[in-house]
């Protein structure tokens, strides 16, 4: 039997205000526990939360982003349970009245179309806290500091095909995110998690099949590698004739399974309702209007500038566009150098195999737009060939002077004074007399040889334009 | 000088006839004498009550004009008091030390008022008698075998004993106006987010509202002064401009049309209690009002919808005391489970574990609409009633409860004690400002008479009451309290 999988993804997004949702305490990441957590977070008798405007206007420019309905009237309410990092014993979330509703993103398949993926809703909820196993013997430790950050979760329509697809919509979304600036969205710091719901059917069978619930997803690549075992398991299960049963099931990268997280299934009762320490969410247009104002270029907007203007292609341009920091930093070397091929080049795979190469953001690169500009310029106009510029921008690396300091102090000019290039010719042809023979014998394809030898003597650094057409004149 | 109002107090302090040192001094000597009878006070703060009442002297040496400084109060234990022990009659917070004050606290403060102490309630406000209370319950100044009232029972007898010249107290179906009205005092409940929340230790948090226990409506009018007005700590309290609630207090009656609901005044109502209210209303029928007969068709689903939006939000509030980070945790937990179980059943009350579970059962999932929703729409109809009703008079007038205090350990079972809430629960549902100002004796026991006002018309409100007092004087009546310290 052909399965087809039905791939649903729930994430969770930390929004990257100063404060949290409903306190005053910071929310830097990586602080000594409990340092960021006043009497409200540590739910203290009598406290009341206040809502963070800034986080309400974070999820409307997210709405905004993705073309959703924006609730007028939203409302917060308390989802009940018992746990020693929920300090409240409730957590603050919406239920029936969230901020955004129904919007859409659509994402690039391996055959270049476009799909598009619904997004269901997004509702603004706080994090709760850490809870520590380890180094406590016995006991655990309870660390506040993440407890009331704001979060909103991104829930989507059971759109995704494939594990491909879930991480195509993952992308985008976390491109989209970072373009709007409102989350950090590092997935290994928790900014950015992602539970994937997951279930399999029948190739033509419109009804759902049962599906499981993954937790502790923490990278792209191991969101494609849980649902691909996830779907290989419930395959061999009703190839086998058993059923898939409704449960959570978290991932263990180190395993690369996932596994079942409760041995039977308890039915939570949240007992949900409207949060009465708070007011709704009145979101009037003025204030919709003045967010839609300061949305930025977002990455398909982009991508197509890109196309345009630039006469990239669509395959570079939606590479460029995937990070908000390396279309900058694009846009920036394309206009410094007056050449957007050449920088399109140069950033995506020069630039991009550096980064990957020593695990470096973007902002950590020794090369910055500027410098790498410089460098495309003095191909331009010739001071050095591509070849050389290679070992130039190797050389930036340790080195932070100017373009034009390094090509200097280390000698690596472009040689085209054509009495110099004449003695090196000369040279050449001497050592090689068979080759030149040849060549005078009509072999005219030994040019390249002979070209190299010039080349390799010059250490790179004569014209090989100007080497061959010596070469051809002198034979 | 210690059973004057605190506006005569304030002339006192104002013209040197007395000094805040003295007065505090006073108070404290007849708590030290009094309180072991009436149990009216959880903590007295003696020695920080003296240092505050110097302070208040230097103040007012160096010319500060405060409008209550000096003047000793007396807070319900449920006011988070910082560095003071806060208990909201609970065990389960037995060990707690509030390391932040109230707003309600800290506007006292800087309004120049002594912290004479912290009184007795019933748990987290849950109750009508005060026999709740983890720390016994409090006595009625009037008769000491009978309860004071509740949820703040220890306001309203120190209030009445002069154990303190002002308290303040909290209402959620009646808990300010029941006990004013036990304990022959004025208690005012103010309009739902006239006063902020913060800091206050919630028991059902779109019902509780703090006011003022005091000797007159004036000096409720100088206290809601102090305590009124939006605070940014409380998501739910309004922004209103600010208001002089003592302007208005003489401004005449002449036209004032009051409303006597016929839903109150049926074979049900104690004959000597209807009695002493159409006494009262005629007063002010006297003093120029006129009265009609108004319809409350929805009054009688007040009650069960209270019993159910009030458990609700309770059974989600309580849940922080979990043993986890403050407050009582039980002896040698062996698991979480274990830990939550035991610090929850051996920390918390009776009346408070059957309310959880009456709130947990409301809003579960199969439950919640036949409950918490139907409750919610009850909750509309009722404040309906209210809004048509105030299209026809300015005040809405009956007794505060059906019975005079009631005797200690009386009533076993909870629908009973729950219906000594009948006339004051629907306010807290609607949101609306009322108030209990005494009018006379039933078996020698203080009878209450309710007034109530539209939304935000705390000084109509204030201005009846005030008005009632110049020509009666059941508000300057004292218990004898001597003599039932005998007793």
């Amino acid at each position: 039997m052909e399965f087809e999988t039905v791939i649903g993804l729930e994430v969770h997004c930390q929004l990257a205000t100063e404060s949290k949702l409903f306190s005053g305490s910071a929310t830097q990441f990586g602080a000594e526990p409990n340092t960021q957590a006043n009497i409200f977070d540590l739910a203290l008798p009598g406290t009341l939360p206040v809502l963070n405007e800034k986080a309400v206007a974070m999820a409307v420019k997210f709405g905004l982003a993705i073309g959703a309905e924006i609730g007028k009237h939203s409302v917060f309410d308390r989802k009940n349970y018992f746990y020693p990092d929920l300090p409240k014993g409730y957590q603050v979330s919406q239920l029936d009245y969230p901020t955004v509703g129904k919007g859409t993103l659509s994402i690039t398949l391996d055959d270049g179309s476009e799909k598009i993926i619904g997004v269901t809703r997004a509702h603004m909820e706080e994090d709760a806290g850490k809870s520590l196993h380890e180094d406590y013997q016995g006991m655990s430790g309870i660390d506040l500091n993440r407890a009331g950050t704001p979060l909103l979760e991104i829930v989507s329509e059971p759109d995704l095909r494939s594990a491909k697809e879930a991480v195509a919509y993952l992308k985008k979304l976390h491109s989209i995110i970072r373009y709007l600036d409102i989350s950090d969205a590092i997935m290994a710091q928790g900014s950015f998690r992602c539970d994937a719901n997951v279930s399999i059917r029948p190739v033509g069978q419109t009804e759902f099949g049962t599906r499981t619930e993954i937790k502790n997803i923490n990278s792209f690549k191991f969101v494609e590698k849980a649902i691909n075992y996830e779907v290989r398991r419930q395959q061999e299960l009703i190839e086998d004739g058993g059923r898939v049963v409704q449960e959570t099931r978290l991932y263990d990268a180190d395993k690369d399974e996932t596994r079942s997280m409760r041995s039977k299934e308890v039915a939570n009762d949240y007992r949900y309702f409207p949060e009465p320490d708070l007011l709704p969410i009145v979101i009037d247009d003025e204030f919709i209007e003045a967010i839609r104002a300061q949305l930025p270029e977002l990455p398909d907007a982009r991508a197509a500038r890109f196309v345009g203007d630039f006469g990239l292609s669509d395959y570079d341009a939606g590479v460029l566009v995937a990070s908000r920091e390396m279309a900058d930093f694009f846009e920036t070397v394309a206009q410094r150098s007056g050449d957007a091929k050449l920088a399109a080049n140069w950033v995506s795979q020069d630039l991009q195999a550096l980064l990957n190469k020593n695990n470096w953001e973007l902002s950590e690169s020794p090369i910055q737009a500027e410098r790498l500009a410089d460098l495309i310029l003095r191909i331009k106009d010739d001071t050095v060939s591509g070849k050389i510029a290679k070992t130039v921008f190797e050389a930036m690396l340790s080195d932070e002077s100017s373009v034009d300091a390094i090509i200097e102090a280390k000698g690596l000019k472009q040689v085209t004074d054509s009495g110099a290039l004449e003695g090196l010719v000369d040279q050449v042809i001497a050592d090689n007399p068979d080759q030149a023979q040849q060549y005078r014998d009509g072999k005219v394809q030994v040019i390249g040889f002979l070209v190299g030898q010039c080349m390799k003597l010059s250490q790179g650094k004569a014209n090989p334009a100007q080497i061959n057409e010596i070469l051809r004149n002198k034979l | 000088m210690i059973k004057k109002t605190v506006t005569e107090l304030c002339a006192a302090l104002a013209s040197g006839e007395t000094t805040s040192e003295a007065l505090t001094r006073a108070y404290l000597d007849r708590i030290a004498e009094h309180n072991g009878a009436l149990n009216a006070y959880i903590t007295v703060c003696e020695d920080s009550a003296m240092a505050q009442a110097r302070e208040a002297d230097a103040q007012r040496a160096a010319g500060s004009t405060a409008p209550l400084l000096g003047i000793p109060i007396a807070h319900k234990d449920l006011f988070c008091t910082q560095g003071v022990l806060t208990t909201s009659g609970s065990k389960i917070l037995h060990n707690f030390v509030s390391p932040y004050d109230a707003t309600v606290v800290e506007r006292m403060q800087a309004a120049g008022a002594v912290m004479l102490g912290k009184t007795n309630m019933d748990e987290f406000a849950m109750g009508s008698s005060n026999e709740s209370s983890y720390y016994g319950a409090a006595r009625n100044p009037w008769d000491l075998k009978k309860v004071p009232g509740g949820s703040s029972g220890g306001s309203a007898a120190a209030v009445a004993a002069d154990l303190c010249a002002m308290a303040t107290g909290t209402d959620t179906g009646g808990s300010i106006r029941q006990p004013a009205a036990f304990c022959g005092v004025t208690g005012l409940k103010p309009s739902y987010g006239r006063v902020s929340r913060w800091g206050m230790i919630a028991y059902a948090s779109s019902l509780d509202q703090a006011g003022p226990l005091c000797k007159s409506a004036e000096d409720a009018a100088l206290l809601l002064n102090v305590m009124a007005g939006v605070d940014n700590k409380d998501s739910t309290s309004i922004d209103l401009p600010a208001e002089d609630f003592s302007a208005k207090l003489n401004d005449s009656l002449d036209g004032l049309r009051v409303g006597l609901p016929k839903q109150y005044f049926t074979s049900e109502l104690n004959p000597s209690i209807a009695a002493i209210i159409k006494t009262a209303v005629g007063e002010l029928e006297a003093l120029g009002a006129t009265v009609v007969e108004i319809d409350l068709p929805n009054s009688e689903l007040a009650l069960s919808a209270y019993y159910v939006i009030a458990p609700a939000e309770a059974s989600t509030n309580l849940s922080r005391f979990d043993g986890v980070r403050y407050g009582y945790r039980c002896e040698g937990p062996k698991d979480l489970e274990d830990l939550y179980k035991r610090s929850r059943s051996e920390g918390f009350g009776e009346e408070v574990k059957r309310r959880i579970m009456i709130g947990t059962y409301a809003l579960s999932a199969g439950f919640y609409d036949a409950y918490y929703r139907k409750a919610q729409k009850i909750r509309r109809l009722v404040k309906d009633d209210y809004a048509r009703a105030f299209e026809q008079v300015d005040v809405i007038i009956g007794p505060t409860t059906p019975s005079p205090a009631f005797g200690l350990a009386s009533i076993k079972d909870s629908v009973t004690m729950y219906l000594e809430d009948i006339y004051t629960i629907a306010l807290n549902l609607a949101g609306l400002p009322g108030m209990s100002v005494p009018a006379g004796y039933v078996d020698g026991l203080p009878i209450g008479m309710q007034i109530v006002a539209s939304d935000f018309a705390e000084a109509k409100l204030l201005n009846v009451a005030h008005q009632f007092q110049r020509v009666t004087d059941w508000h300057t009546h004292k218990p004898a309290l001597t003599a039932n310290k005998e007793a």
